[in-house]
């Protein structure tokens, strides 16, 4: 294994961290409720929607927060360099993944690990391992199907 | 006020995706690439937002009411099932292919980066797909799991 130090942005992924740990005890200690993304979003596709507000409202905040964002600050680098037809698997399957497991990187990864739950951390552990897998498989050993 | 602050806690969340780099799929292929040349920032992401969130969980764990009063709506569950494996390693394989998950894929939606609307419709096709699922399958057993 080989470190890009050139890549890592040590103080802004801190700081970031600490601003995704604020909205997520903001949310759980006004609202009540568990800041995970794949939840929140799911639960707005259900014909009955309960406390629709508050999750709605977030999912809002979270759209509107680049536009609210590039008012005082440049916009942040956004690089996507999958090619569409995989991006279209990659989302049917975190969409089907996170609904099944009940949660995603901020649901699990976040606020699970924070209330110290024992389910979240077998979520995190396995959807850490199969990206590594994939990362690993899609860039070295068929590296022309991305590059 | 309750909606307010829902408001302003994605919006801030938000914040935090665009300015760990996180909303960046670039970023987070380069972390999640550990025999290429490795970027560990997303590690640090990780420490930061569970070490901020956790006394706000351990003070929501304890209480039935949100200090607003709405109800205190924790996971309840504790079984460690199938479901649960298969759906996060399934998640995972998704997450590794495009370097988006959910939170910074709608972060990313209003840039302008056309690539994200695919993502994310499909995204919202694979969640219908399992609401349409669970149905039937409640229709079928005679009672949601």
């Amino acid at each position: 294994m080989t470190v890009d130090w050139s890549a890592f942005t040590p103080a802004s992924a801190l700081a970031g961290g600490v601003l995704i740990g604020l909205a997520s005890g903001l949310f759980v200690l006004a609202d009540g409720r568990v800041a995970g993304i794949s939840g929140l979003l799911g639960s707005l596709l259900r014909p009955v929607r309960q406390w629709v507000g508050e999750k709605a409202l977030f999912v809002l905040g979270l759209v509107l927060s680049p536009l609210v964002w590039s008012l005082w600050a440049s916009p942040p680098a956004i690089e996507i360099n999958t090619p569409w037809p995989l991006l279209a698997l990659a989302g049917l399957l975190v969409g089907l993944g996170s609904r099944y497991g009940a949660g995603c990187t901020s649901g699990h990864g976040v606020c699970g690990l924070a209330r110290l739950s024992l389910r979240s951390l077998v979520a995190t552990v396995c959807f850490m391992a199969t990206g590594f897998l994939t990362v690993f498989v899609v860039r070295h050993l068929l590296p022309e199907v991305i590059r | 006020m309750n909606r307010l602050l829902a408001f302003l806690a994605g919006l801030l969340f938000g914040f935090g995706l665009l300015l760990s780099g996180m909303a960046n799929p670039a970023k987070v292929l380069a972390f999640l690439d550990l025999a290429g040349p490795w970027d560990p920032s997303l590690a640090l992401v990780m420490v930061g937002a569970i070490a901020t969130a956790l006394p706000a969980f351990q003070l929501a764990r304890r209480r039935d009411r949100s200090l607003l009063g709405a109800p205190m709506q924790l996971p309840a569950r504790r079984s460690l099932d199938r479901r649960l494996v298969a759906g996060s390693l399934v998640f995972g394989v998704g997450w590794g292919l495009a370097g988006f998950c959910p939170g910074p894929a709608l972060t990313v939606l209003l840039t302008g980066h056309g690539k994200v609307l695919v993502f994310v419709a499909f995204l919202l096709l694979g969640m219908g797909l399992f609401e349409r699922l669970e149905a039937s399958a409640s229709h079928t057993s005679g009672g949601r799991r």
